[in-house]
């Protein structure tokens, strides 16, 4: 039987969960979301990408219903949601804040939704148990919220959003406390979660490597504006702006002048350098300045010629830096011009034969660059 | 050494200010009424060595809280101060804190003006606003031409020199002080709690009774408190606003010893209210401690 793959926002049939429509959000005279339209889709999980204060959380405020829109509509469901007070609202919110119930213990912070459903005393303590085991917080559920430490405290407002199962769950940055290991753990557990319930998810986080492993589409933002929605590997490989591969990642970037040749783009950058070649079914007019973006991880680095390469450039290493399993080569080429390429550690340092000052050959493929527009 | 400085300092005061004053008034209910100045026995003669002190103290008994028990008039006027100061306290608290509510919700520039607003009538003297009262409160007074105004009544009722008034002048006077400490509590309140609750199915009425109350309730605590214990005591406004049928024991206290010049007894009066006192102004403590506990 074949897999369907799970791409609703290529399927015109589907219905968006939510919909923006050019919705923008005035504070005073400061617009913190501008003319945005975005639909997100059922089962998904869409993650939030972008700099502190682009909007992220307005975004989110105004899911939840603490925030009107100043122009434009939201619609959950085909509704517009406008008129529904947030307790009337499918949709449950994980704060920034974690804005944890002081007075309460972790047992009642985690309970406070269940009861206000009037489910009976049996169902709540059992899933306020199943949250506390998901969580790890067993120990802990008597303290009140002052006694934990600050990652138990964020795993506390996330299991007191996750409680009611809630059509839309919104996290903003549900994981920033917690070290690597927890971190990981609790994202395949979201993920877990997400399968068995099919809970559309929302969050906001600052770790790309978060996003890209959680989500099944990620919207880099700036300023109120959405830069790219798309699939983490569209992001990360066919970045529609300088913006994005800059944000995502680690990125070389080379300014040049790009002339239409062939299936793609000749990119001159700089005297003296042999010309690139990126092949792209972008339309970048005929000819003009742009930018080209290369991840370090395709520039392959050898200390002898390559034969046969079309994008081929000589430099010294300038500085190695071992990441244990990764190396980073900062390459300095004649013009000046710093490109970084990462390989793999198969072996071990002693027997690694590239060091600094070496002159060493950095070569990519056609396809390993991006062009784009300035 | 700093630490016992630091320690020594306000037991210091407590010794000066409190436990001296109180062991004079304590060695006084112990006394006997003389015709005298002091108007009391024994005096401490120390001019006759140890005798002399040994006399001082052969001459003190417990004879007038003994008294205290056997006049009706004592504990009645105990019981119905801690009921006026109870109730009041209560009535205190319903008009106070709606008072800090919207004071705490008001925006932040109206703020400081509405806290002096509330500050205000400390900077005239306390008598003269209780005389204030009893032209509002008299039968051609502003109240009473109020309401015949309204036609809520036909003639002028009588409101001053009734327990009623007193009521009045208790809260309008401690009203500040429970005004305060509630909107202290309710100003440190984080909005994002309020849309915790909310989010999680509260409505605002039951986000205000789940959350904002159990959170202001330290502030609720110390505001009645300041407001119950010197309430208890209380002495002008009864003997002002209250009728002769108004008992209260710092009215009784007064009595004794301005009017009957026993100072023994009114002594011994004092050191009974004091040990009442001791009971609230303990849970007060605890409050206080177990918040900033809370407050880490
Ligand atoms: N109530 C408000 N009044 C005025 N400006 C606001 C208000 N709330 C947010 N803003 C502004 O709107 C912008 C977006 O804020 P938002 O909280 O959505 O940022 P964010 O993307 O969540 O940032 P971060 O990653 O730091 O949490 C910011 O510039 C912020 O200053
Ligand atoms: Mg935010």
């Amino acid at each position: 039987m074949a897999q369907t793959v799970f791409e609703p926002w290529n399927d015109p049939d589907q219905e968006p969960l939510i919909q923006f429509r050019n919705v923008t959000k005035r504070f005073g005279d400061f617009t913190a979301i501008d003319n945005l339209s975005l639909d997100i889709f059922e089962r998904e999980f869409f993650a939030l990408l972008g700099p502190s204060g682009c909007g992220k959380t307005t975004m989110m405020r105004m899911l939840a219903g603490f925030e009107g829109v100043s122009e434009g509509a939201i619609y959950l469901s085909g509704k517009d949601i406008a008129p529904v007070p947030p307790n009337k609202r499918a949709v449950n919110m994980m704060f920034q804040s974690y804005a944890l119930f002081p007075h309460l213990s972790v047992w009642d912070n985690i309970a406070f939704g269940l009861k206000r459903d009037r489910l009976p005393k049996k169902a709540i303590g059992d899933r306020v148990s199943e949250m506390l085991q998901l969580t790890r917080l067993e120990k802990f559920a008597h303290r009140k919220p002052h006694q934990i430490s600050g990652g138990q405290r964020q795993r506390v407002a996330l299991a007191r959003s996750l409680a009611k199962a809630p059509k839309l769950l919104l996290l903003d940055e549900p994981l920033g406390a917690l070290d690597k290991k927890l971190r990981q753990d609790t994202q395949f557990e979201l993920m877990d979660i997400q399968e068995k319930t099919g809970t559309t998810f929302v969050i906001v986080t600052h770790d790309q490597e978060e996003a890209m492993t959680v989500a099944s589409r990620v919207a880099v933002m700036d300023e109120g504006r959405l830069i790219q929605v798309d699939t983490p590997a569209q992001i990360y490989e066919s970045p529609n702006s300088l913006y994005v591969a800059d944000f995502i990642g680690d990125v070389n970037i080379i300014e040049g002048h790009a002339k239409k040749s062939g299936d793609g783009y000749d990119i001159t950058f700089a005297e003296g350098q042999p010309v690139l070649h990126a092949k792209t079914s972008r339309d970048l007019g005929s000819a003009g300045k742009c930018y080209l973006a290369i991840r370090p991880e395709k520039v392959t680095v050898s200390a002898e010629k390559p034969e046969g390469r079309t994008n081929l450039v000589k430099g010294t290493i300038l500085d190695i830096a071992y990441l244990g399993n990764l190396s980073t080569y900062h390459v300095k080429l004649a013009s000046g011009q710093i490109i970084k390429a990462q390989t793999a550690n198969t072996r071990r340092i002693a027997r690694r034969d590239l060091t600094w000052e070496d002159e060493v050959w950095l070569s990519w493929t056609e396809t390993a660059a991006v062009v784009l527009e300035v | 050494m700093r630490r016992l400085v630091l320690i020594a300092v306000p037991y210091l005061w407590l010794l000066t200010l409190f436990l001296i004053p109180f062991l004079i008034v304590l060695k006084i209910s112990l006394s006997d009424t003389a015709l005298s100045i002091p108007p009391y026995t024994p005096t401490l003669d120390l001019g006759a060595g140890w005798t002399g002190v040994k006399e001082f103290f052969a001459g003190l008994d417990f004879e007038n809280f003994w008294f205290l028990t056997t006049d009706e008039l004592y504990w009645k006027a105990y019981l119905s101060s801690l009921q006026i100061a109870f109730l009041s306290t209560i009535m205190t608290l319903i008009v106070g804190y709606p008072i800090a509510y919207g004071m705490a919700q008001a925006p932040d520039e109206w703020r400081p003006t509405l806290m002096l607003l509330v500050i205000l009538p400390f900077w005239t003297s306390f008598l003269i606003r209780v005389y204030a009262w009893m032209g509002i409160l008299s039968r051609e007074g502003l109240l009473n031409q109020f309401l015949l105004w309204t036609g809520v009544i036909d003639a002028p009722v009588k409101i001053l020199n009734t327990d009623t008034a007193v009521y009045i002048g208790i809260v309008y006077t401690y009203l500040p002080f429970m005004v305060l400490p509630i909107y202290a509590t309710l100003e440190k309140l984080d909005e994002s709690l309020l849309e915790a609750a909310e989010d999680l199915g509260c409505s605002r009425a039951s986000a205000f009774w789940l959350v904002t109350v159990p959170l202001s309730k330290s502030g609720i605590i110390a505001g009645c408190f300041l407001v119950f214990i010197p309430a208890l005591g209380e002495f002008v406004i009864p003997s002002l606003l209250g009728g002769s049928q108004t008992l209260m024991i710092g009215k009784v206290l007064w009595e004794e010893f301005f009017n009957n010049r026993d100072w023994p007894i009114a002594s011994a009066v004092a050191v009974v209210l004091l040990l009442i006192l001791i009971v609230p102004i303990i849970l007060f403590q605890r409050n206080e401690q177990k918040q900033r506990e809370a407050e880490g």
